[in-house]
């Protein structure tokens, strides 16, 4: 037998084998207790009674009545939602501040993504300036997504979820603030870097490693605070929401120091390295943000936990264990060693397994309570979104299978793909954490409800026609190269439709996020109609009495 | 804390211990053991390192962002027919023996570039198509480069300076186009991208 094939059977052997024990150690309880893990979230007599403070108070009726009543006769206890409400009050600032950092990036880097995309089909459209050109304006609008935007906004949405997960005040908010203000100057470094022509070169790593340092160190403090919480959590079991942000808090600044180290990657190994990277980056950091937000948002605003603790804990590990290997199926077809790309299509394959667990778990709590979408924005952003994660994921397995990479492989379809990934997917689940969050951060609802409407409806519909069109010209584009009978130019000719519906979906994408950015500064400067404040977290005398002090605070 | 005190049934060591663990394993199997593997291969005789100028020119590449719609490296004849599109052979690790930033690319919105200076080993083409790409292409949707280059009358040019010869339909009346040291070292970059040579394969 050849070197590779052992390797390959071994690995395979292996991959299902840990896979094996990690269901067998869950079943003796090696992994905590699942149900009342799962109950964690919730105050004593909480299930059942929805929430979701971006709902108008309509909304909230009809998602309470679509998920069925409460028993009155159980009321909260005072106590535990006083200690929510402080838990909230000592995230706040530090939420608020990696937010409103995210969502302005989000604004900048949606300009640079339609301007690349323009650009594609308009070539000779603002070519005057080297800045502005598509191969540094489009790196320009991958970092600033990928390091502003979906960073940022996952750490303030960890940051939020920490003290709420753990039972207690956020510690050591401080070194989280200076985290995300040395965060966000990287990002503003590495952005004038590549738009002065200093990019380091290498997709996802273009940031010059000095610059790339500031986002390790950062990345370091914004986990500070998870660590010190932890130690004084008043919680017997960890919800999965902090496994998850805990890991991918250890894995970004660990990855990120590894794939900068200047000096020590070379040739073919800097291009394995670099996918390594690339991949792990959007499995073991935004993935595991997204999957803590869902976790945590989608039962909490129906108010029912989730289908099954112990599937979300094979989820978890399955996923940490196969992502970490699948980045080498970027480099199917290149010079690099074949027994490391057959590992990683394998595994790339094997990834089906954590997708599946999330998708069972979280779509069988959804299924049950289908209503509450129509009257929960939360949740029908992040419930879309994790239709999303499902449809990525396996889309991604697929393409990592050698017959269909053949075609897919260095063309827009992959682009398209991306998109699915950290837009539908990813982006969406942080616009609903988000839409949930802010009124607690606040203190203030959101002064506009339609505005919200408005988003979700211009990201779905700009984002259906960005992918949809992009997916086939991308397919067709793949065809016209594998066909040796046709020039080249005709792999470019076919795709330019597409490319240019492309821009019309990512203009509305982008109109869809100066919605929201306008919906979330409105609610900043506490625009809108006057209320009381906070949106109410129920109707009781001792409620009113609590958010009247609770507010002279803020 | 949980009424488990045994450390190694704490949920915070198990998650700390596995995530590194499993980080290990996947960066021991894709960046340690291609460095191990790789960090000792030799380059093919017919592999030239970069002259300084070309190196300033692969900076450029890199600067303007070449990758994001050229790759370096065509595939085998059993997945496309990148040989008989002139792209060349598969590569071989030694290829990038000096690569560093490696620009192996992940998009084909144009051609490889793998074999462009034996493709295209004109100077003049060259330095004209960063220009105008649709002068010598038409339906290129490629940039066209103009703050590579100086827009000069007739009068004015130096000597030294490098006119570029551009198809009459593009050719201005007055006015003459020069290259800028940037697009000269681009070019001189792009024309050294030659892997003509042959190489051992494994088979």
């Amino acid at each position: 037998m050849e070197f590779t094939t052992a390797l390959l059977l071994a690995t395979f052997v292996l991959s299902v084998g840990a896979l094996f024990i990690f269901i067998w150690s869950m079943s003796q309880g090696l992994f905590g207790d699942g149900g009342t893990a799962a109950q964690e979230i919730f105050n004593t007599n909480e299930m059942g009674s929805t929430d979701d403070p971006s709902a108008t108070k309509t909304q909230q009726e009809g998602l309470q009545k679509a998920v069925g009543f409460t028993d009155s006769s159980k009321p909260e206890s005072n106590d535990e939602i006083e200690a929510r409400i402080e838990a909230d009050k000592s995230s706040s600032l530090v939420v608020g501040i990696c937010l409103t950092l995210s969502v302005m990036w989000l604004v900048l880097a949606s300009i640079a993504g339609l301007i690349s995309s323009i650009k594609l089909h308009s070539p000779d459209w603002l070519v005057q300036y080297g800045w502005l050109t598509f191969g540094r304006i489009r790196p320009i609008h991958l970092n600033l997504v990928a390091y502003g935007w979906c960073s940022l906004s996952g750490i303030g949405v960890a940051l939020w979820l920490i003290p709420r997960l753990l039972k207690t005040k956020l510690v050591g908010a401080n070194y989280a603030i200076v985290g995300g203000a040395i965060w966000s100057i990287g990002v503003f470094l590495g952005a004038v870097a590549i738009a002065t022509g200093n990019s380091a070169g290498l997709e996802w790593l273009e940031f010059p490693w000095q610059i790339s340092m500031l986002l390790v160190i950062a990345g370091g403090l914004v986990g500070f605070p998870l660590w010190l919480t932890l130690l004084k959590r008043k919680v017997d079991h960890l919800y999965v929401s902090v496994w998850y942000i805990a890991a991918g808090l250890l894995w970004f600044p660990a990855l990120y120091l590894i794939a900068n180290i200047p000096g020590l990657h070379f040739g073919v190994q800097q291009a394995t390295m670099n996918w390594w990277f690339g991949h792990n980056v959007l499995g073991l950091w935004f993935t595991p943000l997204a999957l803590a937000a869902s976790y945590y948002f989608i039962p909490k605003v129906i108010g029912e936990p989730i289908y099954s603790y112990n599937l979300s804990l094979v989820g978890f590990w399955s996923l940490a264990f196969f992502y970490a290997q699948v980045g080498g199926h970027h480099l199917i077809g290149g010079p690099v060693p074949t027994w490391l790309i057959t590992i990683s299509i394998v595994q790339s394959v094997m990834m089906l397994i954590p997708v599946i667990a999330v998708a069972v778990n979280q779509h069988m709590t959804v299924i049950k309570n289908f209503r509450a979408l129509y009257y929960s924005p939360t949740l029908r952003f992040i419930v879309l979104g994790m239709i999303m994660y499902t449809a990525a994921s396996v889309q991604g397995s697929m393409e990592a299978l050698r017959s269909v990479n053949a075609i897919t492989h260095f063309t827009h379809y992959t682009v398209a793909h991306a998109h699915l990934g950290l837009y539908a997917f990813y982006s969406m689940v942080m616009f609903g954490a988000i839409y949930f969050i802010m009124p607690r951060v606040m203190n203030w609802e959101w002064p506009y409800p339609k505005l919200i409407s408005l988003h979700f409806w211009l990201a779905l519909i700009g984002f259906a026609t960005y992918f949809i069109f992009l997916s086939i010209g991308g397919w067709l584009q793949g065809l016209a190269m594998l066909d040796a009978a046709k020039p080249f130019m005709e792999s470019v000719a076919i795709t330019l439709p597409y490319l240019e519906a492309r821009s019309i979906g990512g203009g509305l994408m982008t109109l869809g996020h100066l919605v929201f950015g306008f919906h979330f500064f409105a609610m900043g400067w506490k625009r809108g109609p006057t209320r009381l404040g906070a949106t109410l977290f129920a109707d009781t005398p001792f409620l009113l009495n609590l958010q009247k002090k609770f507010t002279k605070h803020v | 804390m949980s009424k488990n005190s045994s450390y190694w049934q704490m949920d915070e060591i198990r998650i700390v211990a596995g995530a590194m663990v499993i980080l290990g394993f996947a960066t021991g199997l894709l960046v340690l053991a291609p460095y191990l593997l790789l960090k000792d291969v030799e380059p093919p005789k017919g592999l030239k390192p970069y002259t300084a100028e070309q190196l300033l020119g692969r900076g450029q590449y890199i600067a303007n962002g070449c990758i994001y719609c050229h790759s370096q490296q065509p595939r085998d004849a059993s997945l496309a027919p990148d040989a008989k599109r002139g792209w060349g052979r598969a590569p071989v690790a030694g290829d990038y023996v000096y690569d560093s930033p490696h620009l192996m690319g992940t998009m084909r919105t144009g051609p490889d570039l793998f074999n462009i200076g034996a493709r295209q080993p004109s100077k003049d083409w060259q330095l004209g198509h960063l220009y105008q790409p649709r002068a010598y292409t038409p339906g290129s949707i490629m940039p066209s480069y103009p703050y590579l280059f100086e827009v000069k009358k007739a009068s004015e040019v130096k000597e030294g300076d490098e006119v570029i010869n551009l198809p009459p339909a593009f050719a201005k009346k007055d006015e003459v186009v020069v290259a800028k040291p940037e697009a000269l070292q681009l070019v001189n970059y792009l024309l050294s991208l030659d892997h003509t040579y042959p190489v051992k394969t494994l088979e």
